[in-house]
């Protein structure tokens, strides 16, 4: 799925993520160029070395802390330096969800990275793209956005947010020619879900990588990574409220 | 990253099973974990391809760097600067394409550079190009009290030489800098020849000094006339055609669970050499093929060390003298084949002259030989005691990567320089290889 003759261009947001890494390298193999954003100038500048020797056809870095609003403008000003085609976005954080539920400012600074941030970047990105008139844009969100549940409701609330939002820009972009796809990961085992018991369902950073990569490439509008989330989530969603209430969860 | 996932407690032969406190996981070499702040001995852990216990530091920490898997710089001239997690598939992948290959490679794909740098390991061209480590120019080394050392010929040389087969008892090696080879294609114009015994084999080898790889393949069961009957390998880079396919995806096939032990018997095993000697074609014969089953034949079948069953294998690999080889290797045959211990594939190889870089290197000059043992318990420990024994008389060594049960005599009579190797070592690091063998 090349673009006529031409090598990619990608930005990835939350570039020095395990998936996020992952998924660079799948594009950096094919000769793309990349920009790519991160908090720590050090793992960005470790990340792009590595896509450079894998193949990049170039690497831009751009620290940014997606708290820092001011910016956002200039890092998409730059990704769309030339034609874009696919903009992922892969920031996140999983907060405490014992301490959001005793400190309002920890749950408010969940949301505001995990979904405000999200939200403008993308309201940014939404933009240059239908300049443009083409284009996939991609985020991931998480499993955890399908239903509320005690153990990690904030997190979910934030991805939940960003999921209805991405529905409303899929509509929205859709005879622009701009494409719209919204990842789910389910749990993938990576640094930020390291100090979690162990997972049966976990798959690794490759595994998810892959998925998203493909999954991007056919302009699914929604999946799930892997794709056994689907049915999983689909029962999860099922329980009606009154049962899923008493559920441990 | 491997497709092998890590089970930690356990190394490739799966005896012995242990248990560790902490499995740590390093992923920035720019802020490696603190090592002063962990309670216990630590190791750090690769692909977990080591048979024995050196990879393994029973009730301490084992620090994965499997996360350490960037690239940092190939220059032209194809010096090669990655982390130390990064596997030779991951390398192989990206370089060959570019007309590159690793100088030296074992018999999988699935080992860490850091790993391969710890066990100074070899490949079937020792006899051209040495050992793994002879082409490693530099490596970063963290040590528990928070230095961090460039090591190279130049900068702190004698822990360059300790940190070579040095076990990782040296401390956590953050990236490495090594010189590849240029080489023609992805091919290996390969040539195989059956020989009838022992003394077929050394005729061979004997003549055999320009081949860049050569290796033997040996039946561990035939008797008689027919000890040491088996298939000689050889070949050299060839620049092989398009269709060869990307290396670094895992194995089609796969051993899904624990075979009962049972299946691998001194019958079955028996039935299985005849099949592969007979199907070697009598007279020699020539063709190219891929280098990755040239290389690794049996990384065709994922996780093959479960059809030892669940008390898992020992592989027992030793190296003897030229002077001494022929009789020693002899005596090693013989009494594997008579015992009634159950051993799968036997290798058999001619080392060079080349000199190793580590101060614990096993490779040197003479007959090397490595034969896969069903661990059956106590009988399998006293015929291995026994082959200790031959080694120690013929002045030859046992290779402590694939070692789960050396004695400490024996430890100190193969590696001479184990004692200037200890003042070397990184005061928090250990294994349980290091405690068995220093009796503690």
């Amino acid at each position: 799925m090349e673009a006529e003759g031409r090598p990619r261009r990608v930005l990835i947001v939350g570039a020095t993520s395990a998936i996020a890494s992952e998924v660079a390298r799948r594009y950096a193999a094919g000769g793309a160029s990349l920009v790519l954003t991160g908090r720590n100038p050090a793992r960005l500048a470790a990340v792009g070395d590595d896509l450079r020797v894998r193949g990049a056809g170039s690497v831009e870095t751009e620290i940014l802390d997606l708290l820092d609003r001011g910016r956002h403008a200039a890092v998409v000003k730059r990704a769309f330096g030339g034609p874009l085609d696919v903009a992922l976005i892969a920031h996140g954080d999983l907060p405490d969800q014992q301490r959001c539920q005793t400190d309002p400012g920890e749950a408010a600074r969940a949301l505001e990275l995990n979904l405000v941030a999200t939200v403008e970047l993308l309201t940014l990105l939404a933009g240059e793209f239908q300049a443009q008139g083409s284009g996939t844009i991609a985020v991931v969100t998480s499993v955890a956005g399908d239903r509320g549940r005690q153990s990690n409701y904030v997190y979910g609330a934030a991805k939940a947010g960003v999921g209805v939002f991405l529905q409303g820009l899929r509509q929205r972009l859709r005879a622009t020619g701009v494409r719209v796809v919204t990842l789910k990961p389910g749990f993938v085992d990576t640094p930020m879900t390291a100090h979690l018991p162990p997972n049966p369902l976990a798959s690794s950073p490759q595994r998810a990588a892959r998925a998203i990569y493909r999954a991007i490439e056919s302009h699914r509008d929604v999946a799930y990574i892997p794709w056994f989330w689907r049915p999983v989530m689909a029962l999860i969603r099922a329980v009606p409220e009154s049962l899923f209430k008493r559920l441990r969860l | 990253m491997t497709p092998f996932p890590i089970r930690p407690g356990r190394s490739w032969g799966r005896y012995p099973a242990t248990r560790h406190s902490r499995v740590l996981r390093a992923r920035w070499r720019d802020q490696p974990p603190t090592l002063s702040d962990l309670r216990g001995p630590l190791l750090a852990s690769g692909c977990g391809r080591s048979y024995g216990d050196s990879g393994l530091n029973a009730d301490g920490v084992l620090i994965d760097a499997t996360g350490l898997d960037r690239f940092i710089e190939l220059g032209e001239h194809g010096l090669l600067r990655c982390e130390a997690g990064v596997t030779l598939a991951e390398i192989l992948d990206l370089v060959v394409p570019r007309g590159w290959c690793l100088p030296v490679v074992p018999g999988t794909r699935w080992v860490t550079v850091g790993g391969a740098i710890a066990n100074d390991i070899h490949g079937k061209n020792h006899h051209r190009l040495g050992t793994f480590g002879a082409h490693v120019t530099r490596f970063e080394l963290a040590r528990s009290s928070g230095e961090r050392l460039l090591c190279s010929a130049e900068s702190n040389p004698e822990l360059f030489a300790a940190t070579i087969g040095g076990l990782g008892l040296t401390g956590l090696i953050l990236w490495a800098e090594l010189r590849l080879q240029r080489v023609p294609g992805p091919g290996i114009d390969q040539e195989t020849i059956r020989f009838e015994g022992l003394d077929g084999f050394l005729t061979i080898a004997a003549e055999d000094v320009h081949h860049e790889y050569t290796v033997a393949w040996v039946d561990c069961l035939s008797r008689g006339r027919h000890l040491g009957r088996g298939v000689y390998l050889r070949g050299a880079h060839h620049p092989l055609p398009a269709d060869w396919a990307p290396l670094a995806v895992g194995p089609r096939l796969r051993v899904p669970c624990d075979a009962p032990s049972a299946l691998l018997n001194r019958l079955t095993i028996s039935a299985f050499n005849a099949l592969n000697y007979r199907r070697a074609p009598r007279v020699r014969s020539r063709r190219a093929v891929p280098f990755a089953p040239f290389f690794f034949p049996l990384d065709a079948i994922g996780d093959w060390n479960r059809l030892y069953g669940r008390r898992g294998f020992v592989q027992y690999q030793c190296v003897v003298p030229e002077t001494a080889g022929a009789e020693a290797i002899h005596e090693i045959l013989e009494r594997v084949g008579t015992s009634r211990e159950v051993p799968g594939l036997g290798v058999l190889k001619r080392f060079g002259a080349q000199r190793s870089p580590g101060l614990l290197s096993f490779p040197r000059p003479g007959l090397t030989l490595a034969v896969d043992l069903a661990f059956r318990g106590h009988a399998t420990l006293e015929l291995l005691e026994g082959l200790d024994a031959v080694v120690r008389q013929a002045g030859g060594a046992v290779y402590p990567a694939k070692d789960a049960r050396m004695s400490g005599e024996s430890f100190r009579a193969f590696f001479p320089a184990w004692e200037r190797f200890s003042r070397h070592m990184d005061p928090r690091f250990s294994s349980s290889f290091w405690r068995r063998v220093n009796g503690s």
